[in-house]
């Protein structure tokens, strides 16, 4: 089934997606691939903060934490 | 208000980095790797030094060289600061980068973490890329172990071509094998080879057209493939560096400019814009990491990670992470406080004992009265003192706080935080600078050069002095033990104490994020950047290991440290004490000076007088006031806190004081080192009389509202 694009940060705990976009521009999307966010890397929420800001994702056998105004310009598929 | 590179610490990190420093050595290895895999305790295993370690990425932000011996040859080692990638996002990219490129290593050593192998590997084929001399060490084996994670080390060892070596914490695993594989490869007596990334055809398409002429510029000096993958997608600072060490401007060759221009054309036509070839660059090389990954990775438990999960829910969500985090600073002030109580009166007595012995033996040899004073009850009872009131909470202190960052609970705890530092305007890193500077806040102000956005890095510098380091500390636990204790119970006493210690340190938090923000909307306005943090796996410590090296590279530097700075100032107060113009003693004409204008903010004019002469060090702020009363009173002997009580009372202290000098200890000017290490990072007179007069001002305003708050309703007694 296809299914949409959304932004990471709308995903639930425990949830998994793969990356379809990089909304960055720059060095700041460098910054991101860096880290192994490119497209068709899966990540998955594995931890959420107090507030729901930041979130941690796992990725790449990772977990690094994201503000939530970076997450959601990372759009991704849910799997 | 101007933020310019200048001044910041940008300039003072990237102090120059070359091999030629060291002409007497044979070879030159650096150890490179992504933040927090253990690079630099493998870096201390091979050299033997003793660089400060601990589970959190950037741990390491000064560049530390050693040397070692091998087989009769000398190499020299350089631990490079961890970075994910060479594409030179921040300074330590660049560092990283020029240094593996440009510095002349004979070889790089590349430090990566089993646990997380497929991302480690990235920066591990980006090093290939650039110099295929290379010998990888697969770091923290036996955590791979207990997680399941099997590697086979001949696969992996083939697809990089070269050697790969095991290491573990424990630290003879591996060292052996890793000294013999850098002394083989680096005399050339083991071959490495070059692996070649696949880009895709529209990249390598123009790499076979530039290669040839880049390799007829470069030569041997620099892997030409590299340099032309580079090429297409240049940035200036790599061409500048390039220019700089090639004596020549690759861009401006005529024959590869015109096949830069030629190829942008073929791309504009056929929609190919840089953007999509950058990104297809970097994946490429995360794609053959994946595939390397796969081959060589295999996990007996698919969910190897789970028990760190579970835990991580614990200590990071809504219900239960603040609290929990509070739970354990009350937990580990207890231990500290109620560990220290016994040990530091015992320490006293020993001490005080040996003052009596001293005072003997000056009477028997018939020494003047004004020689006896000065060094016997100036200089060493002021020794005394600091010794006995700072060494038993710190040999406490430091272990209990160096197993939290060995486990890995900081960046936690960053994590946990974040949210109420961008709210401030900072960057969620600044709570990792700030349990810096629980231990030291030069070190703290050092380690804001883990925070990129030159803005936010001010803001941690300016208010990290709002954490009390281990110098203020015992002033606070003494306040804390001589006066409030007393007022409870036995069975309760430690527990009140840890309690007012814990406020005090939340009320330093809570400031801390309070200045952030009103320096974030007045004269360091900006919008919060991003925070980019690395949870890293959880890791055993190694108990005794961490009490060993926190007792004796720690507590014992710090305490020789206070030594050194408070036997001249005890005699110093000695001499201010006993030398009298107009039949008032010096002191008492500085002290009385300072009353007026001390009384209005809690204190007194002894107390002010303290904080000013341990401008130092903090930790003879606590001496400097008991000796003071006690030239001045009548009273001589003393030894028990009740006997301490009474003096402090008898010169007029209420809880008020008591509560006003907490205050102000914590929120003052930093201390001599830490104002010239401001001065040193930020680079600029201006921001260093920032730091020093805004928690200054913030401590005048607090105590003069507490105290004039208290006096309006009669509170004080």
């Amino acid at each position: 089934m296809q299914n949409r694009s959304l932004p990471l940060d709308k995903l639930c705990l425990d949830q998994e997606g793969k990356v379809s976009r990089l909304l960055f521009k720059g060095n700041k999307r460098r910054q991101m691939m860096d880290l192994g966010i490119v497209e068709g890397t899966k990540l998955k929420v594995a931890l959420k903060s107090h507030s729901g800001n930041p979130m941690a994702y796992l990725i790449r056998g990772a977990v690094i934490a994201l503000r939530n105004e970076d997450a959601c310009k990372i759009l991704i598929k849910k799997i | 208000m101007g933020l310019t590179k200048n001044s910041t610490g940008l300039s003072v990190a990237k102090d120059e980095f070359n091999s030629k420093e060291f002409p007497d050595c044979d070879k030159v290895i650096a150890v490179a790797g992504n933040p927090n895999v253990g690079k630099s305790t493998i870096f201390n295993s091979l050299t033997g030094l003793n660089q400060h370690t601990g589970n959190w990425p950037g741990k390491t932000v000064t560049n530390a060289r050693g040397k070692y011996t091998y087989n009769g040859k000398e190499f020299i080692l350089v631990d490079l600061p961890g970075t994910y990638s060479l594409n030179s996002n921040s300074v330590e990219e660049e560092i990283a980068r020029d240094f593996i490129c440009f510095g002349g290593a004979d070889l790089v050593v590349v430090v990566m973490d089993s646990t997380c192998l497929e991302r480690n590997l990235n920066l591990a084929l980006q090093i290939k890329e650039m110099t295929s001399k290379i010998v990888v060490c697969v770091n923290i084996l036996d955590e791979a172990e207990r997680k399941g994670i099997d590697i086979d080390f001949d696969e992996l060892s083939m697809q990089l071509g070269a050697p790969v070596v095991g290491t573990s914490v424990k630290e003879s695993e591996g060292k052996a094998a890793l000294l013999k594989k850098v002394y083989d490869v680096s005399i050339g007596e083991e071959k490495t080879y070059d692996i070649k990334i696949d880009y895709p055809k529209v990249v390598e398409d123009v790499i076979d057209l530039l290669e040839p002429h880049v390799k007829k510029i470069v030569g041997s000096r620099i892997n030409s493939r590299w340099v032309s993958v580079k090429l297409l997608d240049m940035d200036k600072n790599l061409n500048a560096t390039l220019t700089k060490h090639l004596n020549y401007d690759l861009l401006n060759d005529e024959v590869i400019s015109n096949i830069l221009k030629e190829t942008k054309k073929d791309f504009a036509i056929n929609d190919i814009n840089e953007e999509y070839l950058r990104d297809e660059i970097v994946s490429s090389v995360f794609k053959k990491a994946e595939n390397i990954y796969r081959l060589c990775v295999h996990l007996k438990k698919v969910n190897y990670n789970e028990k760190d999960r579970r835990i991580d829910k614990i200590l990071t969500s809504k219900l239960t992470g603040i609290p929990v985090m509070i739970a354990l600073l009350f937990v580990i002030f207890w231990i500290t406080l109620s560990g220290a109580n016994y040990p530091s009166e015992i320490i006293a007595d020993a001490l005080f004992y040996i003052q009596d012995k001293l005072t003997l033996l000056f009477n028997t040899l018939g020494a003047p009265e004004w020689l006896h004073g000065s060094l016997v009850l100036g200089l060493y009872r002021t020794l005394a003192w600091v010794v006995s009131v700072m060494l038993p909470p710190m040999a406490i202190f430091f272990p209990l706080f160096t197993l939290l960052e060995d486990v890995g609970y900081l960046p936690r705890v960053a994590f946990n935080l974040d949210h109420f530092f961008k709210k401030s305007g900072a960057h969620g890193k600044q709570s990792l600078t700030m349990c810096m500077g629980f231990g030291c806040n030069a070190c703290g102000v050092i380690g804001c050069r883990i925070i990129d956005s030159q803005r936010e890095r001010l803001i941690a510098t300016i208010t990290n002095n709002f954490v009390p380091c281990n110098g203020r500390f015992p002033t606070l636990i003494a306040i804390i033990t001589i006066f409030f204790a007393g007022v409870v119970s036995l069975p309760y006493q430690s527990l009140l104490s840890t309690l007012i210690l814990t406020a005090v340190i939340l009320i330093g938090i809570f400031m801390t994020l309070l200045v952030s923000k009103l320096l974030s909307q007045t004269i360091l306005k900006g919008v919060p950047s991003s925070f980019v943090l690395e949870l890293p796996p959880y890791r055993r410590p190694q108990v005794s290991k961490v009490i060993v090296r926190s007792v004796f590279d720690r507590t014992l530097f710090v305490l020789g440290r206070a030594v050194l700075v408070a036997a001249p100032a005890g005699l110093l107060i000695w001499i201010m004490a006993n030398v009298f113009l107009n039949k008032i003693s010096i002191l008492s004409y500085f002290s009385n000076f300072l009353d007026p204008f001390a009384r209005l903010i809690g204190l007194d004019g002894v107390i002010l007088m303290a904080f000013i002469m341990g401008f130092p060090a903090n930790e003879i702020v606590i001496p400097i006031i008991i000796m003071s009363y006690l030239c001045t009173g009548s009273l001589t002997g003393f030894s028990t806190l009740e006997e301490l009580r009474l003096l402090l009372v008898n010169n007029g202290w209420t809880w008020l004081t008591a509560v006003c000098t907490m205050l102000f200890s914590l929120m003052h000017f930093p201390c001599g080192t830490t104002c010239l290490t401001i001065k040193k990072e930020t680079g600029s007179f201006k921001w260093t009389v920032m730091s020093f007069l805004i928690p200054t001002i913030s401590g005048i305003i607090t105590c003069f509202l507490l105290t004039s708050i208290v006096r309006l309703f009669g509170l004080e007694f």
